[in-house]
């Protein structure tokens, strides 16, 4: 870039004004703001250079001016001698006035660069927990397949907790469930031990075929450590029609587990003993991406719905058959999110839910 | 129930070379879970041999102790020391320290030889001590970890053994012996045995089975033994308490003589402890048939044995030497002088076996279940009779294991047996179920062939009768959780395997999806943790004054409360009202971990308690109640409506640079409830509140249109943030979103868009102080008509230019008309409207 002088554009008292007549000097007229016009560095030094060669007391100008006095029949040469020349000095400012605007404006976001990893953070992040993001992920598949939702209350009668699921009043398997329950003992109210009375409530209250998936906190009276809590997350589901058979309930379960767990996720059944279902299983899946390599993990219990609850709620255990089955959710965050400590889950400690979003 | 090895190599086809963990892997696919190995092995390895003390020199020590300078033999004289090692001596004989008096010279001891481990990583090495090299040990039974005795070592005479020198100890005590546990579900009472379990091993691998009932011959009864009656009046659901008594009679024993090591080693492994041969014995008989037995001792008994149930005002001192008050519903066992066991739960102290015991009554009978239970409930006595008792044992039995005792008694412990033999009682009506034969097949999704129902049936124990098209199957009887065809199917699927099983999809019929609540839950729910909130659990057990403070707004109003019968914690025994008790205290806890800028949210039930708690009785099971009982049952449960509430402590972000950061406050608490609203599109109305838990002024109420209340949001009261050592403004909010949820419109009606140009108008009020802004804003809106198209607040002030007393409050109005464009006079005339309402309402006056 050349030099700026003090007053760039001045062509100075000593400019002289081109004869129009003279070719010539009209060229040298031009070719001295063409430079000058070259020579503005910036915006403001080429509105000077643009008042001196373009505005009312420029050269040119003023040689314009001049034709009125001229001889007509020179007048034609004359405007054809200034106007082209002034159309050349114009092009010329608006060809430079847009090289200079685009050096200034890249200038100008040079300027304005930011250090982006400085950033403040303008906003909180929020998250879910993943014991309730991970209940709605598995809702999801069993909506996917047709099922509902169903819900009930966590303070429950002692009935729908156990009678109505063939829990008999004085059998063992009824101190099985260390139970929660309430003042006075003789109102028969338990803290629900597993979400099954939302599956009874179904029974009653729902037209057949019933296909519900009932999610929800339960109560068991276990002191908190690394793998257990008096309160924790169940989701069993329960389908009633005609026909329905063991197959069903593998089918479901495999199809299930393979949303959640990928296509090559298996499940195994081992025979065992629930009052609510006979026959009974303990289920098992193959969980391809448990840490440390795929691995049987015992997950819950499940099994065909024992004739003794379908008569509970008035469903004749000639007409249709039913599978149930029920997994926690603790343990499934425990295996497929490879949390150690059930205290994690329950402190409320933000770490643990920030971590994870909204995601699961 | 733990099986040691060798035990149930004696009924089942266990291979040589299989350990507990090969056996678990077979007993876990017929359904019997796997819970533990016990094996001494694993913390007990030789050299341990039997040895034969040569000579004992006493040693007095300075110390005042006097120990015992050692030779002992321990290989057999004339053969050469095989083992070599350091502290082994070639010549066989080895020189040993020992603190023990308890033996002579010539006894044979066990001998912990240099190389050997006992339990607890205890290396034996030759070490100096006293002056000598003591190489190796002279055991304790605790020092090998099968005993609790500690008087001395052990002397192998004591158990009835002369080994010889050098013989393995190990072999001699039974330490290669190991055992599985495995878990036995409540349905299952016949896994509490040896023999229910070998019968399960051959269900599971398909091989042979030994029923060690078989081998006992039980020889016909020669008149009547000890006389027994069976009296119980109160039978409870009709069955009988008692329904068989085998008395069985043993003269001349010496219960002093010792347990073999073999039977005690059994004991051991199956976590029982040796207490003395009579016990032992019975304890034996019970692991291996799984028929409790109790033992009296002959002397002490008057008179006949009757088996009733206890009178009023009845005691009973026990075995373990404790008083007891007796329940009308207890079953005893009494003779003449009054109770002298609970039945199946424990025996009473008078008639208890003692050393000098000469002549033994076998009690080998049959209870019900469910009495078992209760009284074991009652008195708080599980033992290892009651635990089987209550799962039913096998009427069948009885004599038999009768049997097996007589002929251990006689074996072990001398004596002879009466010929006359008890046996009272009333054998229960076979189980017999029908079976169609295509029922397992319906219920299972895969074909059975005929084999497979009737082989697997009577490899149970069943006996299976061919009927027209299916089969009448008879129980084995000690199957008593077989009743149903179900059963039946679990059983026949279990043996052929839950692995052949099938695998169908059953396709549901088109469901509705999330009903309407659970999408806005879920909408709620996410768009609280979108605008910046953390969604946390917390326990909904709390204390009684902190449902008192947050339970209600009203200080000292009434606030009934859930309470348990058996909370883990007395200090929270109650359930929730309020979810921010919980918030609090995870609050707490995150500030102690260093995070003190918290926006925190939970959604959960509470418990509000009305009138009517839960029902007096319940109906019974397997039949559907009448719907005035479910209407009981269901009106009879506490009103749990669900709730979200949120607490903010500390910072809304933390600080950074170039920011100024800011404190969370009141507002943050209200506009969180309004963003509730949004998101719901539910109209939610703000206004002062009031709430104890709560700054008296900084407290909002929200309400619906309908004047129901939703809940509160604003600053916790001073008092109660310093109470709980939290910052000072810590704000929180509570609502029932049931209510909320409830509320929101089926279909919301969309507005028409005007496009015609705004009009804009601003106004300053001033107003008393007292006035609050919302129902100025209110009235405005109000007063301004269907022009108004929107009003905010935008200033709040007091000061310079304004009275005391007074607030100015300044408000956009926005017009719109949707026809026109207004013109100003139209604007400024529906201003002038709403000003004047606020002027009549409020007395404002523009500034």
């Amino acid at each position: 870039m050349t030099e700026t002088p003090e007053n760039p554009g001045h062509t100075g008292p000593e400019a002289t004004v081109p004869d129009p007549l003279d070719p010539t000097s009209v060229a040298a007229a031009v070719d001295t703001a063409l430079a000058a016009i070259a020579a503005a560095a910036d915006l403001d030094g080429l509105k000077a250079v643009r008042i001196a060669h373009t505005g009312e007391k420029s050269p040119l100008s003023l040689a314009n001016r001049g034709i009125g006095a001229l001889p007509k029949e020179q007048k034609s040469a004359a405007g054809k001698n200034i106007g082209p020349a002034r159309g050349r000095i114009n092009q010329a400012l608006t060809t430079r006035t847009a090289e200079l605007e685009a050096e200034r404006d890249a200038r100008i976001l040079v300027e304005e660069a930011v250090d982006v990893t400085a950033a403040p953070r303008r906003r909180r992040h929020g998250a879910r927990h993943p014991l309730s993001t991970l209940q709605e992920r598995v809702s999801d598949v069993f909506v996917s397949m047709g099922w509902e939702i169903a819900e009930g209350p966590e303070l429950e009668s002692e009935w729908l907790n156990f009678d109505a699921l063939n829990f008999k009043p004085d059998h063992p398997a009824r101190e099985m469930q260390d139970t929660f329950f309430v003042e006075p003992l003789d109102a028969h109210l338990v803290l629900r031990t597993h979400t099954s009375p939302v599956q009874i409530r179904s029974m009653l209250e729902r037209e057949l075929p019933i296909y519900v998936l009932c999610p929800g906190k339960v109560f068991r009276t276990d002191e908190l450590d690394a793998t257990h809590t008096p309160v924790f997350h169940q989701f069993e589901g329960l389908a009633i029609d005609k026909g329905l058979t063991m197959a069903d309930l593998v089918g479901t379960l495999e199809y299930f587990t393979q949303q959640l767990f990928g296509d090559e996720a298996k499940v195994r059944l081992r025979p065992n003993f629930f009052p609510f279902t006979e026959p009974s299983a303990e289920l098992d899946i193959w969980h391809p991406g448990a840490k440390g390599g795929a691995r049987w993990i015992e997950w819950g219990g499940c099994g065909m719905v024992n004739p003794n609850v379908l008569r509970a709620t008035g469903i004749d255990p000639e007409v249709y058959s039913g599978f149930a089955f029920g997994m926690g959710i603790e343990r499934a965050l425990m295996f497929r999110n490879d949390v150690v400590d059930m205290h994690d889950m329950i402190e409320g400690d933000v770490r643990f839910s920030d971590h994870f979003g909204m995601e699961i | 129930m733990r099986i040691p090895l060798s035990w149930l190599r004696e009924y089942a086809a266990v291979p040589a070379d299989a350990t507990a963990e090969d056996v678990m892997a077979e007993l876990v696919k017929v359904g019997l879970e796997e819970e533990d190995v016990h094996r001494p092995t694993d913390e007990l390895s030789g050299p341990i041999v039997v040895g034969q003390v040569l000579s004992k020199i006493a040693e007095p020590q300075t110390n005042g102790k006097t120990i015992n300078w050692c030779q002992v033999r321990v290989v057999p004289e004339g053969e050469e020391q095989t083992l070599t090692g350091e502290g082994i001596d070639p010549s066989g004989v080895q020189g040993i320290v020992c603190g023990a008096h308890n033996f002579e010279e010539g006894d044979k001891v066990v001998v912990t030889l240099p190389g050997a481990v006992l339990p607890g990583d205890f290396r034996i090495s030759p070490r100096k001590t006293y002056g000598h090299v003591s190489a190796g040990m002279i055991a304790s039974v605790k020092e090998l970890g099968i005993g609790e005795d500690h008087d001395g070592i052990l002397v192998l005479s004591t158990l009835g053994l002369d080994p010889e020198v050098g013989a393995d100890a190990m072999d001699l005590l039974g330490l290669y012996d190991e055992a599985a546990e495995i878990n036995v579900t409540p349905d299952r009472g016949y896994c509490f045995s040896i023999r229910g379990v070998a019968r399960e091993y051959a269900h599971a691998t398909g091989t042979a089975f030994t029923d060690p009932a078989d081998a006992v011959v039980v020889p016909a009864a020669a008149g009547e033994g000890y006389p027994v009656r069976l009296a119980d009046e109160a039978p409870i659901y009709g069955v009988d308490g008692c329904d068989r008594f085998v008395a069985r009679t043993v003269r001349g024993v010496d219960p002093t003589r010792p347990t073999p090591p073999w039977m005690s080693a059994r004991l051991r492994l199956a976590g029982i402890r040796s207490i003395s041969l009579v016990v032992d014995i019975s304890n034996y008989v019970m692991l291996e048939l799984g028929q409790p037995l109790h033992f009296y001792d002959r002397d002490t008994l008057s008179g006949e044995i009757v088996v009733r149930r206890a009178i009023e005002g009845e005691t009973l001192r026990t075995l373990d030497d404790r008083e007891r008050a007796l329940d009308v519903g207890d079953l005893l066992i009494t003779d003449a002088s009054g109770p002298i066991g609970i039945a199946g739960v424990m025996g009473g102290a008078s008639t208890e076996v003692s050393d000098s015991t000469v002549d033994v009554v076998i009690e080998s009978a049959h209870f019900d279940p469910v009495s078992i239970g209760r009284s074991r409930r009652r008195h708080k006595l599980p033992s290892e009779a009651s635990r089987r008792f209550e799962r039913d044992v096998d009427w069948q039995i009885a004599d038999v294991a009768a049997q097996r005792a007589v002929d251990l008694l006689l074996e072990l412990a001398g004596g002879t047996a009466d010929d006359a033999v008890t046996d009272v009682g009333q054998a229960p009506a076979p189980r017999v179920i029908e079976l169609a034969a295509d029922f397992p097949a319906r219920l299972i999704g895969r074909e059975f062939t005929e084999d497979q129902i009737t082989g697997t049936l009577t490899d149970l124990g069943a006996g299976v009768e061919p009927v027209d098209g299916g089969y009448r199957v008879t129980a084995p009887s000690w199957r008593s959780d077989l009743e149903t065809r179900e059963d039946l199917t679990e059983e026949i699927i279990r043996l052929v395997g839950y692995s052949t099983i099938p695998s169908t999809l059953p396709v549901a019929p088109p469901g509705r999806g999330l009903t309407r609540v659970q999408q806005q839950r879920r909408r709620l729910l996410n768009a609280l943790a979108a605008a910046g909130l953390t969604e946390v659990l917390s326990y909904p057990f709390v204390s009684e004054q902190a449902n008192a403070l947050f339970g209600t707004s009203e200080e000292g109003a009434a606030a009934p409360a859930v309470r348990l019968a058996n909370p883990l914690s007395a200090e929270r025994a109650y359930l929730r009202r309020s979810v921010l008790p919980g918030l609090i205290e995870v609050a707490k806890r995150n500030h102690s971990r260093g995070f003190r800028d918290l926006a925190l949210f939970e959604s959960g039930s509470v418990f509000l308690p009305g009138e009517q708690m839960g029902t007096k009785t319940i109906p019974p099971l397997g039949i559907k109640p009448d719907d005035d009982v479910l209407d009981a049952l269901y009106d009879g449960i506490p009103h749990q409506p669900q709730v979200i509430a949120g607490l903010f402590t500390g910072l809304e972000v933390p600080p950074s640079a170039g920011v100024e950061a800011r404190a969370w406050d009141w507002a943050d608490a209200v506009d969180v409830v309004q963003l509730m609203g949004s998101v719901t599109g539910v109209d939610v109305v703000v206004r002062q509140g009031s709430h104890q838990a709560f700054h008296p002024g900084r407290i909002a109420e929200f309400v619906l249109r309908s004047g129901e209340v939703l809940g509160h949001a604003g600053e916790l009261h001073p008092k109660v943030s310093a109470f709980h050592d939290l910052p000072a403004r810590t704000v929180a909010f509570e609502i029932d979103v049931d209510r909320l949820f409830d509320a929101a419109a089926d279909i919301i009606v969309a507005r028409s868009l005007s496009t015609y140009p705004t009009a804009t108008q601003d106004v300053a009020l001033v107003v008393d102080s007292a006035v609050v802004a919302g129902d100025v804003l209110e009235t405005l809106r109000e007063g301004a008509g269907e022009l108004l198209e929107d009003v905010s607040l935008f200033d709040v002030y007091t000061g310079p230019g304004i009275a005391e007393g007074s607030t100015s409050l300044a408000f956009a109005l926005r017009f719109r008309a949707p026809d026109r464009t207004l013109t100003a006079e139209e604007a400024s005339a529906a201003r002038d409207a709403a000003v004047a309402l606020a002027g009549e309402r409020f007395g404002a006056v523009q500034r």
